[in-house]
């Protein structure tokens, strides 16, 4: 029972939301993206969208420097 | 060399634009390399003055500093390619208002630095002008890594990505890292405009 989140393999959790497992994996920088299965999922759905076991993740984030 | 193939890229070039948010160490770079390549207009945009701080990676001089950024680069890219048309935005990028200076380019490129302003700048895009290719950095402080670095495509956004790379809060910005992550962006946005090379 694992998830693909950005490539590295990571314990599924039963009804963790796209929120719930953003704030697991420390992502703290701003997000361009999120996408389950390469679905967009809309930013206003990360609390409510469940991540089903499998699932392959990826998550684009922006980080300062330019 | 092929001269046909170069003579048809040059006209190409010639009757492109490409606007540039942001004209410190990405946008400065991107900015010249994409004038020695021939691209026939250019739009920059930013606030700021050249600052000496800003010598060790920006595409600036001694002489330049206190000068409006966007000015200051339009003299070094004249100086470089005279058949380029520049204009120069002095204009902060405020939210909800951010798209207008690149309602008629072929590609933008995102070369700001604050990674909230980065996001909102892309998403304004994004919804604003759904077909416009956009090319954005993300990545970009520290040295070494090169082969970190990849183009992550999602439908018109070109992320020039290092996933792995820290903030530049917590890190250094060095002139090698910067300038391959602008040179990758005008690449970036050669070949959008271009097509593959095949």
């Amino acid at each position: 029972m694992s998830i693909e989140v950005n490539g590295k393999n990571v314990d599924w959790v039963k009804n963790e939301t796209v929120e719930k497992l953003l704030k697991r994996m420390n992502y703290t920088f701003p997000l361009v993206v999120v996408k389950i299965n390469e679905k967009v999922v809309p930013k206003q759905d990360f609390s409510k969208t469940i991540i089903p076991d499998k699932s392959k993740i990826a998550v684009i984030h922006m980080i300062s420097g330019g | 060399m092929n001269g046909k193939k170069y003579e048809s890229i040059k006209e190409k070039l010639r009757h492109s634009s490409v606007g540039i948010a942001g004209v410190g160490g990405l946008g400065s770079n991107a900015a010249v390399a994409l004038a020695r390549a021939g691209i026939g207009r250019l739009i920059l945009v930013d606030f700021d003055k050249v600052e000496e701080r800003n010598l060790d990676r920006q595409y600036y001089f001694i002489n330049q500093i206190g000068k409006l950024k966007v000015e200051a680069l339009k003299e070094n890219i004249i100086r470089l390619n005279l058949k380029v048309e520049v204009s120069t935005i002095n204009q902060k990028l405020e939210k909800n208002n951010m798209e207008k200076p690149f309602k008629d380019v072929d590609v933008v490129i995102e070369a700001l630095d604050n990674a909230e302003t980065k996001t909102q700048f892309i998403e304004e895009i994004l919804t604003k002008f759904p077909d416009k290719p956009i090319v954005a950095a993300s990545g970009v402080a520290g040295y070494g890594h090169s082969d970190r670095i990849y183009t992550k495509k999602l439908g018109n956004l070109y992320m020039c990505y290092d996933e792995e790379a820290k903030s530049s809060d917590d890190d250094v910005l060095m002139a090698p890292r910067v300038a391959l992550m602008a040179n990758w962006e005008a690449n970036l946005a050669l070949e959008i405009i271009l097509g593959e090379d095949k």
